[in-house]
């Protein structure tokens, strides 16, 4: 059976709609929190600081520590307090996504940690992670070459869609489901996890699509930390 | 001729282009990609001739030889003591450099001079390997501090809270009858009466989290003459 | 900075103006997680706490074959202050999640003989899940005030022919028949405060909880920290903390 319209109404290539917030968490150097559709990812970051155990120090420059999880709550069968396997691969993996973009050269011997927690899950909770971690990272004035956006593409039934939400990716027909975070300067694509079956040819105007929400999200992130900054002027 | 993209003292964003051309030198919170200038960090566009700085609204204090810091004794070892000035490694103060007189550390213990938990002015004398970032208190307007609170800014915004030849933390001492010093990484020490001290904090709250606008001097005459 | 604060305690002044037994506004935002069975964002002052409730189905206890369970867990994000740690809850956290959940349970706040599904086999779990996302002084009463508004906001999730959870359907609100209240005094300098700020708490000698039910009993008591209370200081305490508790009950948990 064709989908051919989606379950919420949007166009095939429409982001669900989003909320920025820039400073949530007061203690911490820098926060923001990131929703996309039903989907709710709060950011912090502490430091630089000392780095233990030893070994992980670099002389050469700071590194970076993402820990992402998921609060029991935030999920309709209830999540056990603690990372689980899911979020320790996911904490790698959006790391590895932020990390290109960071300039820390300036910060050695020191690491900058991140935490990054769900409040709500409706798909999309690695992609809403890193959003709402690339702008904590901003707003503690961790230098970086831009700001990193992300969203998930894919198909659903017989169509390629923008960002899915749950109920797409439990599609009875199936469905396939790419998450992708991008550097737009240069485009570099810096997360990349799929899983599914796709042909290669659905695969590439899945990116097309992505790439597109990409750029679509880091317009909002930027005048998302433009209101906040202006918000400040009280 | 290259060309600045945005003007002077506007705010600008980590990706940002902010000027463009092979003859403009991407300095401070700047990095070049190809032709183009590109911000690193949320901050205010300053260009000095062929010059392109972003100075930074947010940030960890990146210390530099000469600043003057205000720190808190965590440690008091043998020969030296361990400093807290809000690095990820905390400073270390060597006894030649605390003490200007001769000291016999088999009968004297640098307790005497420096306890633990005391609040003391210093400067940076080397910091080229972040876990040993060195201080002294010799020289002028080094000292132990007596009393009074501190509280933490952001360390690009010293300078705003300082003013123009001290003008902006001149007026808040005057206005709060109350002691300051400023120290380069952010830590400010205050001294006076207690609720003096409190009203001098919330001043110096209002820099923190306006030094990006514009009527900041006013803001803060403002709220001075207010109260009391 | 102990020193600044005992100073300005002496003077019988606070930092930001409150009288020592007053508490600083408390917010409480309601549904922030829609997938839980009933959530809560509290503020009080700059602390921030989330609690949700989950509801599972599980086994009973063999010596309460027709009541349900109570968990209460507590997560101290690493975000939220600079002395949290990631990794396994620490004391700290565990005596949060245990006090809490002592209010409730001592309370029978939740009526857990109504949540039995069939009897020595199937009864509803009932999962207090706190999340500390910023501190700044006085997790307990915040955790505390958010556990049982999270509670008055949560619903039953229907059961499907075979008894298992239908998500997104619900059969009722979850029977919450009291509200226990925690009000935690912190002594500095010998003088007693309530609602301590970070600044505040790091200076205090001695801390005593107690929560109080809608009756003005108390249900429970944990005293914290290397400190001491005289007699006549606890008493003095749940003089004031029925009252304390009360206000704090009709101001922010009427439903």
């Amino acid at each position: 059976m064709s989908y051919e319209k989606r379950f919420d109404g949007r166009a095939f290539d429409e982001l669900r709609p989003i909320d920025i917030k820039i400073g949530v968490i007061k203690n911490a150097k820098g926060s923001a929190m990131f929703k996309i559709g039903d989907t709710i990812a709060i950011a912090g970051v502490m430091g630089p600081k000392e780095v233990h155990p030893k070994h992980l120090r670099n002389p050469e420059k700071g590194i970076l520590q993402v820990h992402y999880d998921m609060m029991s709550f935030s999920v309709s069968d209830r999540a056990r307090p603690g990372p689980d396997r899911r979020d320790i691969e996911l904490s790698k993996v959006i790391k590895n996504a932020l990390e290109p973009a960071l300039i820390l050269n300036d910060l050695p011997e020191t690491g900058v940690y991140l935490y990054v927690y769900i409040l709500q899950a409706n798909a999309g909770t690695r992609c809403a992670a890193v959003c709402a971690s690339s702008l904590a990272l901003a707003h503690a004035g961790i230098p970086m070459k831009d700001l990193v956006p992300a969203v998930a593409a894919g198909k659903v039934a017989d169509k390629i869609v923008l960002d899915l939400s749950k109920e797409e990716e439990d599609h009875p027909e199936g469905a396939t489901d790419m998450a992708i975070a991008m550097v737009p300067r240069g485009e570099k694509i810096t997360l990349l996890t799929m899983d599914g079956n796709i042909s290669d040819k659905e695969l590439r105007q899945a990116l097309e699509y992505a790439k597109k929400g990409c750029m679509q999200i880091y317009k909002l992130q930027k005048e998302a930390l433009r209101k906040f900054l202006k918000g400040e002027e009280k | 001729m290259g060309e600045v993209l945005f003007q002077e003292g506007d705010i600008v964003l980590p990706g940002d282009t902010v000027a463009k051309g092979m003859d403009l030198l991407p300095a401070r919170g700047t990095y070049r990609d190809g032709e183009e200038i590109v911000a690193t960090n949320i901050g205010i566009l300053k260009r000095r001739d062929n010059i392109i700085n972003v100075i930074p609204l947010f940030g960890p204090y990146v210390p530099r030889v000469g600043d003057q810091v205000i720190g808190k004794v965590i440690e008091v070892g043998y020969s030296h003591w361990v400093v807290d000035i809000g690095t990820p490694y905390p400073a270390v103060l060597l006894v030649k450099d605390g003490v200007s007189e001769y000291v016999d550390l088999e009968k004297v213990s640098l307790d005497r001079f420096y306890k633990k938990g005391d609040l003391i002015v210093a400067r940076i004398l080397k910091k080229e390997d972040p876990t040993f970032i060195r201080i002294t208190t010799r020289g002028p307007g080094l000292k132990k501090l007596t009393g009074g609170k501190i509280i933490e800014i952001t360390p690009y915004k010293i300078p705003r809270l300082i003013g123009k030849e001290g003008s902006m933390v001149n007026m808040i001492k005057n206005k709060t009858n109350t002691n300051i010093i400023a120290g380069q990484n952010g830590w400010v020490w205050i001294s006076g009466d207690p609720l003096d001290e409190l009203k001098a904090a919330k001043a110096i709250e209002i820099i923190e989290n306006q030094a990006h606008t514009q009527g900041l001097t006013e803001k803060v005459e403002k709220f001075l003459g207010g109260e009391k | 900075m102990n020193n600044y604060i005992i100073g300005l305690i002496k003077k019988k002044i606070r930092p930001d103006g409150r009288t020592f037994l007053e508490h600083r506004k408390i917010n409480i935002t309601k549904d922030p997680s829609k997938y839980a069975e009933g959530s809560v964002i509290v503020e009080l002052g700059k602390t921030k706490v989330a609690v949700g409730v989950k509801m599972g189905i599980g086994e009973p206890f063999k010596d309460t074959p027709n009541e349900g369970i109570l968990i209460t867990s507590a997560e101290f994000v690493p975000f939220a202050s600079k002395e949290f740690e990631p990794g396994p809850p620490s004391p700290d956290a565990i005596e949060l999640a245990r006090v809490v959940d002592r209010g409730i349970r001592e309370s029978k706040a939740v009526d857990l003989e109504k949540l039995c599904i069939k009897e020595g086999e199937k009864v509803w779990m009932v999962f207090v899940d706190i999340y500390v996302l910023n501190h700044d002084g006085n997790l307990i009463d915040a955790a505390g005030i958010g556990a049982i508004a999270a509670l008055l906001n949560a619903k039953i999730p229907k059961l499907d022919e075979n008894e298992e959870i239908v998500h997104g359907e619900y059969q009722g609100e979850l029977p919450v028949v009291k509200k226990p209240v925690p009000v935690t005094f912190y002594k500095i300098a010998d003088q007693i405060i309530v609602d301590p700020t970070k600044e505040e708490e790091d200076a205090a000698e001695a801390r005593l909880t107690i929560i109080f039910n809608d009756d003005g009993n108390i249900v429970g008591m944990q005293k914290e920290l290397p400190g001491y209370w005289t007699v006549d200081e606890i008493k003095s305490c749940i003089e004031t903390g029925k009252r304390l508790s009360s206000k704090i009950r009709s101001e922010v948990l009427s439903k």
